[in-house]
């Protein structure tokens, strides 16, 4: 028989040695950008508690820094904020869920088949587009039936913010139902439940970790939406938990002051990152939280 | 011999694809009746029909009938998840619940209204032993059922399926996925629950088809080649392929 002659591996060692360097390269370069970002946004932050204190930021139910008398209680920005999450998530939670389960438990393969992409095309529609359709379509809709509500108002803004996270919990929780293997829901089958308690039994249990961490992170995503509430929400901060106010929210709050004309280094420009600071490490913890369900979920079977 | 189930002019279609060609069988009360044949030849299509579990499968079609207590399974009158009670199936990977033993076993049960504690504990126990799993369990009741080893779960799996108490349990090759030793419990389990139950087991294995049960069928693309008592079918076929395939000539 012939001898095969086989190529040399040291070109392909080479190879391996250079693909190994760049990725690692690329891998410092993100890591470093993020540290460089965040270093940079807790360098400001601290430079802003050394005039205000932080018992005043956090506690504080007035905001008013380019107003005299200044106040510097973030409270209202966090109300509005919350205001926002709450509508939100009263929308996006339920809606988002009931279609992740039609989807993977109920749908015929050909209907899952045209709606998912349909849902994930959803996701990529850009948040200025939901900020006009809020302004034009839900505000009105809503003053229709509250003739007193503010042009600007919470609730408007929080439909749309929620209407634009049902993508992110259908898509995730469908993708965790559809993981739980056919062999367990056969298994409730065969004792006589049905398709609704199979779901309900079976299914929803064995998939709740990742379906947590979809809500966590529709939440996560709701808190740091930026556009729609600047377009729909309003300006004005205000300690209020009413839906039809007009209010301000943390990142409403940022975008303002960044478009306006507020010099640089004043105390006012310096809000920015310890609001920033704030909302950082909010979504930050939410998104801690959010991967360890995801992780416990991969441990139960 | 009283049959508890009878198949008449059966066909099943995935599809185009015909995956079961007319049979016709009676499945005679408290006894095992085993399916061998190679695979792919519709054993657990078959087995399948006997409680409707071919409903969640998409684009398929039956054809005939199958009588149980006087009435076709398919038709109308038949409430598919009434008849899934009355007729339990274990399959061939354990597939416990992801909850506590305990759950699992009751969980059937509970789906019908039964939830008094001294019922469902009773239960628990009764089954526990019936499958031989109390003493090994017994401390772990209220732990995960995934913390069970293969056959212990599939244990588990027939006592959730007899806690039911069904007429017949439908077994797919309940072993294949087992060790020895485990596949030697089971088999032990199937002699001794058919005084209460009629068992019919799908297996891979002839000797396992011919050290358990009291009836076989042998299947072959889709038909039934041969279904007599297994002393007959090993000792003396008739058919020349139902000999070749006991035989290990093919398959
Ligand atoms: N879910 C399914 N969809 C389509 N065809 C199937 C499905 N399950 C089984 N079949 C086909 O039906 C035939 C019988 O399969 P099966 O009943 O699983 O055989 P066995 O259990 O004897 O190995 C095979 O040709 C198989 O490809
Ligand atoms: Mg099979």
């Amino acid at each position: 028989m012939r001898r095969i002659e086989f190529e040399g591996k040291e070109r392909m060692n080479r190879l391996e040695k250079i693909v190994k360097v760049i990725l690692t390269i690329l891998g410092l370069i993100s890591i470093f950008t993020t540290i460089g970002i965040i270093f940079s946004l807790f360098e400001e932050t601290l430079m802003f508690f050394k005039e205000v204190s932080i018992v005043e930021f956090l506690t504080g139910t007035k905001w008013t820094p380019l107003l005299e008398p200044t106040h510097f209680g973030v409270l209202p920005l966090v109300a509005g904020t919350m205001l926002i999450v709450v509508i939100a998530a009263f929308i996006s939670i339920p809606i988002g869920l009931g279609s992740a389960i039609y989807l993977s438990e109920y749908a015929p393969k050909k209907v899952r088949k045209i709606l998912k992409p349909v849902l994930e095309v959803l996701a990529g529609v850009p948040s200025i587009v939901y900020g006009y359709f809020a302004l034009t379509a839900i505000t009105p809709f809503i003053r229709n039936i509250f003739p007193e509500t503010s042009v600007y108002n919470a609730l408007s803004a929080g439909i749309a913010v929620g209407i634009m996270t049902i993508p992110l919990v259908s898509s995730m929780s469908e993708d965790a139902m559809m993981a739980v293997p056919d062999s367990l829901r056969n298994g409730a089958y065969a004792l006589g439940a049905t398709k609704l308690e199979v779901t309900k039994d079976v299914v929803i249990p064995t998939a709740m970790s990742s379906i947590v961490a979809s809500f966590i992170l529709a939440i996560s995503r709701a808190i740091g939406e930026t556009m729609i509430v600047a377009m729909a929400a309003g300006s004005t901060p205000k300690l209020t938990f009413n839906p039809l106010e007009s209010i301000q929210t943390m990142t409403g709050y940022i975008v303002q002051i960044s478009m306006g004309d507020v010099p640089y280094g004043s105390l006012a420009y310096k809000t920015l990152f310890a609001v920033g600071t704030l909302l950082f490490l909010m979504t930050f913890t939410l998104n801690v939280i959010s991967r360890y369900f995801v992780r416990k979920y991969r441990r139960a079977y | 011999m009283e049959a508890i189930l009878s198949v008449r002019n059966l066909n099943f279609y995935y599809g185009d694809n015909r995956a079961l060609k007319d049979i016709n069988m009676d499945i005679y009360k408290n006894n095992v009746t085993a399916f061998i044949g190679p695979s792919g030849c519709g054993k657990s299509t078959f087995l399948r029909t006997l409680n409707r579990m071919n409903d969640f499968i998409e684009n398929v079609k039956v054809e005939g009938s199958i009588i149980y207590e006087g009435k076709d399974i398919y038709s109308k009158e038949m409430e598919p998840v009434e008849l899934r009670r009355r007729i339990g199936m274990v399959f061939q990977k354990p597939n416990p619940f992801p909850k506590t033993i305990y759950e699992n076993i009751v969980y059937g049960l509970r789906k019908n209204g039964v939830n008094k504690k001294e019922i469902l504990d009773e239960v628990v126990e009764k089954t526990l032993k019936a499958v031989a799993l109390y003493d090994e369990v017994k401390d772990k009741i209220y732990k995960s059922a995934l913390e069970l080893s293969g056959g212990q779960q599939q244990r588990l799996c027939i006592a959730r399926a007899i806690a039911m108490q069904p007429d017949v349990v439908l077994m797919d090759e309940p072993t294949s996925a087992l060790d020895p030793i485990s596949t030697m419990k089971i088999e032990e389990l199937v002699l001794e629950l058919k005084k209460d139950y009629t068992i019919i087991i799908v297996t891979h294995s002839m000797q396992q088809a011919a050290r358990i049960s009291d009836y076989t069928a042998f299947f072959l693309n889709g038909e039934v080649i041969e279904y007599d008592e297994t002393s007959k079918i090993f000792s003396n076929p008739r058919d020349k392929r139902t000999e070749d395939y006991i035989t290990g000539r093919f398959g």
